[in-house]
């Protein structure tokens, strides 16, 4: 062994296709097998893609970097469930581009956040955590509700979506910035197209308290208040949990 | 520049031409996004560089005696960007520290808060300062232990400078609040394909070193450094795959999402821990450990073992990130199994390392800079077996979530990274800049045991804090409900979120007083006589051959 090392190192090419060779076999007999075997995701037939209204939030979150101390999911421990719910399913994440599960919860994990407290504390909190929860370490986002959300790229974002996969339709790209501004504006014609494309359940609310225009605290609490409610999978039991072929 | 030829001069200043177009274009496309800010970031770098060669363009020539000499200027442009970028990621990471204190030392702005600036501090560190210090030192000891210069004068500076401008771009992004929040890799689409490139660059440079080589054998730091430049390319690569909204947006969406993005993500961000800060280091550590020790490594079989133990196993190990989620039980398990096994090689290394200073313990105790180097591997040992512990899935549902990885990262970070990049740096400084010594071996010794102390506090303040949330998570009162509620876990942690600051700032003010040291050096410190130089030339015999 140490004998065919000692020639081994002597060559160039063939050492470096010894390491390529080494350090590739656990990556792909770990990775590929999750996108062949069909367990690996749960099927959800009633789930829903996020509304362009929640997927600009969701690019706040990214954009904050709020991963950072918040994971989204609950591990199937006791604990993890009593405190936060039913342990996270993988196809719940099916449509997250990326994925934030996170690593680190230095605030409370936000994988069913989703109506567990209303807009308004939302707002609060998001603006000076501390006026909720004085013993918070939150940073303050005050700019969110005095900066007008960004939609008029919105087509695009879902266009780049469907291309990885996710199954937005040629309807829903077309009227993705009406959607984003109908969801917070309710009782206008643009919200009645948000009901129709994304389903009765979709949340329409002026999110941020004031209706007549969409801010980056619409969108995000707009995202908050979905994380979890994709799909009722989870808390249908754990037998709606168990794989379809 | 001065050491650089016509043609070199003509084609660098035709990649800033070049370089300062695909600035324009991103100013044009991304007129109503941060990619145009980045754009005009790009053209400005590009328009100063192309300055800096036009008022240089007519310079005297190199002649052919540069060839008998080993080309140290861009290992010595790495090793002092790997200091400024130290600096600048420690201060960060302090205030990130402190903002966990008092969260309202953000000054109220956007690019301020916790989420933007912890990347900041973490790709300042690990890929500002190690990267540098990794690329610098590779540089360095390919040449010694090759005998064989730099094939040319212009693709080394293009990895360094190229490197540095995806840094750039990285750290100002997120401030701007460009990231795909994948941890470790938060860059965007454009700045990752610019890192493809200089990474060809970087390993076409090494393959052509290495096939001038006079040496027989490529020596084992020569291994460490390759599985590093390979294995990153192959991560970076596939855990970035994305679709830009559009070419005129920085934004993008990842390739995979949900559990294959998930097992990906970890299989690079473990792997980034493995073959950027392990494999990166360790080669660092096979040259100047025992060249500063004056001894050979202990044992040649050895650290084969190592060697592919630790290219082979840690690919898999990505997964004891995972336990208890969503993903596959057996991806779990296989993690948390090959976790356990890595302990092997890991030792293998550190062992080698510690007995390769037999004999020269006397040195370690007069030579902080070896003592850096010891200190390193000790580190690295206590860090290695705390990591195969973590995987191991009942420990890991304590652990995961908590301030113990943090402690467990900075004890990899700081005692091991970090203290064998100082030591490697001091001993390599005044060789490259042909000094006697370094300008002050009591700051040395100072910057020692800051380090030291500062790496202490801040991992004893992370396992307490760590340990104590877990047990507050998963603590039931008499009538079997939770008795904690986060917020009581979150104000138990106040104290140790003080000492893990005050830990920092110590390491910080350890890295400042290394700063001003190796100024103090490089600007101040007498000239050796040139004619010391020429016995560095590619012929010498190398002080260090693999034990045999």
């Amino acid at each position: 062994m140490f004998g065919f090392h000692y020639r081994l190192e002597r060559k160039t090419i063939p050492f470096v296709l010894a390491i390529i060779g080494a350090a590739s076999i656990g990556g792909f007999v770990e990775i590929a097998p999750l996108f062949t075997i069909h367990q690996t995701v749960e099927s959800a037939p009633n789930m829903r893609v996020y509304t362009p209204l929640e997927l600009a939030g969701r690019n706040i979150y990214i954009r904050e970097g709020c991963y950072a101390c918040h994971s989204q999911m609950i591990r199937t421990l006791r604990d993890d469930v009593e405190r936060y719910g039913h342990y996270s399913l993988a196809v719940e994440s099916k449509y997250d581009h990326p994925m934030l599960w996170g690593s680190k919860r230095t605030g409370p994990d936000l994988a069913r956040i989703g109506g567990k407290y209303s807009d308004a504390w939302h707002v609060i909190h998001l603006n000076n955590p501390r006026d909720v929860v004085p013993e918070s370490v939150m940073p303050a986002y005050t700019w969110l509700k005095r900066t007008e959300l960004r939609t008029a790229d919105l087509r695009l974002h879902l266009k780049a979506l469907r291309e990885v996969g996710v199954p937005y339709t040629d309807d829903m790209i077309a009227n993705a910035p009406a959607d984003a501004y109908g969801q917070a504006n309710p009782g206008t014609p643009l919200a009645d197209g948000v009901i129709k494309r994304y389903g009765e359940t979709t949340d329409v609310n002026a999110f941020d308290g004031s209706p007549g225009n969409v801010t980056e605290m619409d969108a995000l609490v707009a995202y908050l208040q979905i994380l979890g409610r994709l799909t009722d999978v989870a808390s249908n039991g754990p037998a709606a949990g168990a794989a379809e072929p | 520049m001065a050491q650089l030829t016509r043609t070199e001069r003509q084609i660098a200043l035709a990649l800033f031409v070049g370089l300062a177009v695909a600035g324009l274009l991103m100013v044009a496309g991304g007129r109503a996004d941060p990619l145009g800010l980045h754009g005009a970031l790009i053209l400005g770098v590009a328009v100063f560089g192309s300055f800096g060669i036009i008022s240089k363009y007519y310079e005297p020539l190199p002649g052919a005696d540069r060839l008998r000499e080993y080309y140290d200027d861009p290992s010595k442009f790495g090793v002092v960007a790997a200091m400024v970028w130290v600096a600048f990621g420690l201060f960060m990471g302090d205030w990130v520290a402190w903002l966990l204190v008092n969260p309202d030392l953000t000054f109220d702005a956007a690019w301020s808060s916790f989420g933007r600036i912890r990347p900041v501090h973490t790709t300042s560190v690990i890929f500002g300062f190690g990267g540098n210090a990794l690329i610098a030192t590779s540089f360095y000891v390919m040449q010694r232990t090759s005998r064989a210069r730099l094939p040319d004068q212009l693709s080394p500076w293009f990895v360094l400078l190229g490197y540095n401008l995806f840094c750039i771009l990285a750290v100002t992004g997120y401030m701007l609040g460009i990231t795909q929040s994948r941890e470790y890799a938060e860059p965007e689409w454009y700045a990752d394909i610019w890192l493809v490139v200089v990474w060809i660059v970087y390993f076409v440079t090494y393959l052509r070193t290495l096939a001038r080589r006079k040496e027989p054998h490529i020596y084992v730091s020569n291994w460490y450094y390759l599985a590093f430049i390979l294995v990153v390319a192959m991560l970076h690569i596939v855990n970035n795959l994305a679709v830009p909204v559009s070419l005129g947006h920085a934004k993008s969406y990842s390739l995979f999402s949900g559990v294959q993005d998930a097992m990906t993500e970890w299989w690079y961000g473990h792997n980034a821990v493995a073959f950027f800060l392990t494999s990166g280091f360790l080669g660092m550590m096979y040259y100047f450990m025992p060249k500063r020790a004056g001894r050979p490594i202990f044992s040649y079989r050895l650290s084969i073992i190592s060697f592919w133990g630790i290219t082979f196993f840690y690919i898999w190990v990505g997964s004891h990130h995972l336990h208890y989620t969503a993903l596959p039980q057996w991806v779990q398990t296989l993690g948390m199994t090959f976790s356990v096994l890595l302990l092997v090689p890991s030792w293998a290394s550190a062992g080698n390392a510690l007995l390769t200073l037999n004999g020269a313990w006397h040195k370690v105790r007069d030579d902080a800079t070896l003592r850096f180097m010891m200190i390193a591997a000790v580190f690295y040992g206590l860090t290695t077996f705390e990591g195969s512990f973590m995987a191991i899935r009942p420990v890991n549902s304590l652990s995961h979530y908590t301030d113990w990885t943090i402690g467990h990262v900075h004890a990899g970070a700081l005692g091991w990274v970090a203290m064998i990049t100082f030591g490697s740096i001091y001993a390599s400084v005044p060789w490259l800049w042909k000094r006697d010594a370094m300008y002050s071996a009591r700051l040395v010794e100072v910057h020692f045991w800051l380090a030291l102390a500062g790496t202490i506090v801040y991992v004893f303040a992370m396992w307490n804090s760590g340990i104590v949330q877990g047990l507050m998570w998963r603590t039931y009162n008499e009538s079997g409900t939770l008795t904690y509620s986060f917020v009581d876990s979150l104000i138990a942690m106040h104290p140790y979120y003080i000492a893990r600051a005050v830990g920092g700032l110590l390491f910080l003010i350890g890295a400042l007083v290394g700063c001003y040291n190796m100024y103090m050096t490089i600007r101040a410190a007498p000239q050796r006589k040139r004619l010391a130089s020429t016995s560095d030339m590619p012929a010498a015999v190398p002080a260090i051959a693999p034990a045999e």
